[in-house]
């Protein structure tokens, strides 16, 4: 055992949180939202492609008509927006310096995406149980 | 306060190292995931415009028709198939696996011909369902 961690306290270490007092869960989620993303976004994207493209708001509504598609387009938007927001995160903390634009940055971002993924799950459940 | 930052001993700057497929993989991956973020806008607002904006869905169908639309479908098709395959590749070192030289530049150059081929593929088949070619 080192010097410095002489100075932590056994809770301390044994918690395991660090200094930004959120230890893993950052990296982890990050992890489970990627491998959730791997069949979810190739499934997406074969819908988009096969059925969506060119479509109008009615290929979208009969298409989520079927609570299976629903369920599973919000699970990709949650997985997504979850997975965006860290990778997001990441790189203004990496790249943005000077403290009040950095918390600006992750105040904007935050918006941005409980905005658009709530604006996006709001549609698919008005689509699925109202239809249009 | 300013002394602190002033004389502060640097790293060597980026510029110094040499691009190879390693570090360019790397910047891409997030490059990517940066400009696949930027796409979740025109996703939210398609499916918002589709549940209660008709104007909103044709603004954006029109949108994505245009050329300019086109192109940027486009980068997000490659960003979308890069993303996935480098991400992948990412989670596989991420149990440990693929360290030797060897395999990084194997997989490396794995990713680069699925993202190529996939975005051929999916606009090929885009091109052959919209009439853009008859085959």
């Amino acid at each position: 055992m080192d010097n410095l961690s002489s100075l932590r306290t056994p809770i301390k270490r044994a918690r395991g949180l660090g200094s930004a007092h959120s230890g893993t869960h950052h990296f982890w989620v990050q992890r489970v939202s990627a491998v959730a993303l791997i069949p979810l976004s190739i499934w997406f994207m074969v819908a988009l492609v096969g059925k969506l493209l060119g479509g109008d708001p009615y290929t979208v509504m009969s298409w989520l008509k079927n609570p299976l598609t629903a369920l599973t387009l919000g699970a990709l938007i949650v997985a997504l927006f979850v997975h965006a927001r860290l990778g997001i995160q990441t790189i203004i903390e990496d790249y943005i310096r000077c403290e009040t634009k950095k918390i600006a940055a992750l105040l904007f971002l935050n918006l941005f995406i409980f905005g658009l993924g709530a604006a996006s799950l709001m549609a698919i459940a008005r689509l699925h149980f109202f239809g249009i | 306060m300013g002394n602190i930052h002033e004389n502060r001993p640097l790293s060597p700057h980026l510029s110094v190292y040499r691009w190879q497929i390693t570090n360019s993989l790397s910047i891409l991956h997030r490059i990517s995931g940066f400009g696949l973020t930027l796409g979740l806008m025109p996703l939210a607002l398609w499916l918002w415009g589709a549940a209660y904006s008709p104007e909103l869905f044709t603004c954006i169908s029109d949108m994505a028709a245009s050329i300019v639309g086109k192109l940027f479908l486009f980068g997000w098709s490659l960003a979308f198939y890069y993303h996935l395959a480098n991400g992948v590749r990412h989670l596989n070192w991420d149990l440990g696996k693929g360290f030797d030289l060897s395999e990084v530049l194997a997989s490396g150059r794995v990713v680069i011909a699925f993202a190529l081929a996939m975005t051929v593929f999916t606009w090929v088949y885009i091109a052959q369902i919209m009439g853009w070619i008859h085959g």
